[in-house]
């Protein structure tokens, strides 16, 4: 039985709060080749770009169960297992459970159980020459461990993944970052899941301190972003690192592009209100990736003048006028977000960003659609017990001018974020009434490590 | 603010129908190197609106676009001159209707408006 060379897809190495990620970012560095490919020393290069892998494995066999592992395993050409099996070579097995924990013997249970494969070479723990992993998936829910795996895969360690890469661009050594610079991580992962690739033009609408405009210019995408905060478009105001008062003058977007010398593929940034467009009509960008204000770290804003005023941060420099901000509902962003996104994306462009979400009430419906757009992943990463973000990607599939104009008005898929509007309250009313509606001074740390010790 | 951006934005002060586009004024600008990549002016080239770029170059830019500009590595190094290495760092953008100016500090353009103006 002859495998097809679609089946040869890789799986993360150590399950990690990032899996789900990787299995869209995986299928769109897929349909980003286009075809199907050998799995040389070329492709060895290009698993180097799966951030969310610390090492990338060639999957020999998958199921939902340990029976149809075996079948898919079986059916696995042999003279593509031989190389790495035979009898001069040294191996070892490692098992890895996502989302639950085995003991000891349940290990070796489940390494004795592969034994129809035609092992012929010595086991060595130390340094095999080959490494073969067992994986399990038990789901995302810590609270609810199924006793049996949801699926399983079984393959062999190819190559490092790109974490080096993650940490030489962590934000701790990033020039310029702000209180919600974006995990390195999740921004390369973003710029894959948007397929952005070299001579790409990439637009950020709430770019911030240009965490994925960063990410997206390491793959050779030109970038240029927008922001309603002057200060931090132009470098200035508080500073987010501990021990600074003041961002220096140097502290800006392109000096973190320069710092990875990626500065010729910076375009421009510019001081603009993402809900008055300033772009002219047409399909410019290939690809849009942000990450919008939640209203809990940094407050939503829009121009316009409304009672709901939001106080400026102390010590702005006036060097122009800065109008009223107007408080910017949540379900507006997104309606906005994907509207500007139909009439601005090139035709099979992506929109990638994160939705926050309020757990208890969140359901699948809540993702705001767009009839130009095709819904192709939803990624949750938890933030609390009653908080998470999604990321969210979109293709654009049509023209807005193909649409009837009150298509989108008459299905109420189209605008169903309503219901969340009030996320700011519900975020907050689980925590500490004292700290107020308005605090800007939220540690996002606090919740990620709280998040992380469970 | 590069002049491929400026090709890209037009004013959206409320009632404008003809906003595009903006009239640069520039008190300072600077010609940077960055390196020519021909196969993104290529791929600029055909989001562009020309008779914009024309304008706003000021420079001998034809007209119209060459035919198979996609070989000319002449014309597409002229063009990646225009469209990248000219920078506006001081002044502003005009609305060529209302008159509304935008403007630019340290190549960064502020294309705020008012309460009223939106």
């Amino acid at each position: 039985v002859c495998v097809s060379v679609f089946q040869w897809s890789l799986v993360v190495h150590e399950f990690n709060k990032y899996f789900y990620f990787l299995l869209q970012e995986i299928k769109a560095l897929l349909a980003l080749r286009g075809k199907p490919f050998i799995p040389d020393e070329k492709f060895k290069e290009k698993i180097k770009s799966y951030y969310t892998s610390r090492s990338a494995f060639e999957l020999w066999g998958h199921g939902q169960t340990h029976s149809e592992l075996r079948a898919s395993l079986l059916s696995y050409q042999s003279e593509n297992m031989s190389p790495f099996m035979h009898k001069d070579s040294t191996y070892r097995i490692n098992i890895y459970t996502f989302n639950k924990t085995l003991e000891f013997t349940d290990r070796i249970k489940r390494i004795d159980a592969l034994d129809y494969l035609p092992f012929e070479g010595t086991v060595n723990l130390k340094s095999p020459q080959h490494i073969f992993c067992l994986l399990e998936d038990y789901g995302t829910d810590p609270n609810n461990i199924p006793e049996h795996p949801n699926s399983v895969y079984f393959g062999r360690w190819l190559a490092d993944g790109q974490r080096e890469l993650i940490h030489s661009h962590s934000v701790k050594n990033r020039h310029f970052i702000g209180n919600t610079s974006m995990d390195a991580g999740l921004s390369f992962i973003m710029a894959n899941h948007a397929k952005v690739k070299e001579n790409d033009l990439v637009f950020d609408p709430f770019v911030g301190t240009g965490s994925l405009l960063v990410a997206c210019s390491h793959f050779g995408a030109y970038v240029c972003g927008t922001d309603i905060d002057y200060n931090t478009i132009h470098g200035r105001g508080r500073s987010s690192r501990k021990n600074q008062k003041w961002r220096g003058p140097d502290e800006n977007i392109k000096a973190n592009l320069r710092q990875y010398g990626t500065e010729k593929t910076f375009l421009d940034v510019m001081v603009s209100d993402s809900s008055k467009s300033v772009w002219r009509e047409a399909a410019l960008f290939d690809a849009i990736i942000t990450d919008p204000p939640y209203g809990i770290r940094e407050s939503t804003r829009r121009t316009g003048s409304h009672k709901d005023i939001t106080k400026p941060p102390d010590g702005i420099y006036l060097e122009s006028h800065i109008p009223v901000s107007q408080a910017y509902h949540l379900s507006d962003i997104f309606t906005d977000l994907l509207n500007f996104s139909a009439h601005h994306l090139v035709m099979g462009g992506r929109l990638v960003y994160w939705l926050p979400v309020y757990r208890p009430e969140y359901c699948e419906e809540m993702v705001p659609l767009n009839p130009c757009f095709q819904l192709i992943s939803n990624c949750e990463q938890t933030l609390s017990s009653h908080t998470s973000r999604r990321l969210i990607t979109m293709e654009k599939i049509k023209e807005p001018e193909e649409l009837d104009s009150l298509t989108h008005l008459a299905d109420p898929r189209f605008s169903p974020y309503q219901g969340h509007n009030a996320f700011r309250e519900k975020y907050f009313s689980g925590l500490n009434k004292r700290r107020g509606k308005e605090d800007n001074k939220l540690d996002f740390n606090d919740v990620q490590s709280k998040n992380a010790s469970r | 603010m590069k002049l491929l951006t400026h090709n890209m934005l037009t004013s959206h002060v409320k009632g404008v129908t003809k906003g595009y586009p903006l009239l640069i004024k520039a008190t300072e600008v600077k010609v940077n190197e960055v390196e020519f990549n021909p196969q993104f002016v290529s791929r600029m080239i055909p989001k562009l609106e020309w008779s914009a770029l024309v304008q706003a170059a000021e420079e001998d830019l034809p007209g119209e676009l060459v035919a198979d500009y996609e070989t000319n590595e002449e014309f597409l190094k002229k063009v990646h001159r225009i469209l990248l290495e000219v920078e506006v760092l001081e002044g502003c953008l005009q609305c060529p209707e209302s008159g509304r100016e935008f403007p630019i500090s340290r190549g960064i353009p502020n294309m705020l408006l008012n309460e009223d103006e939106a």
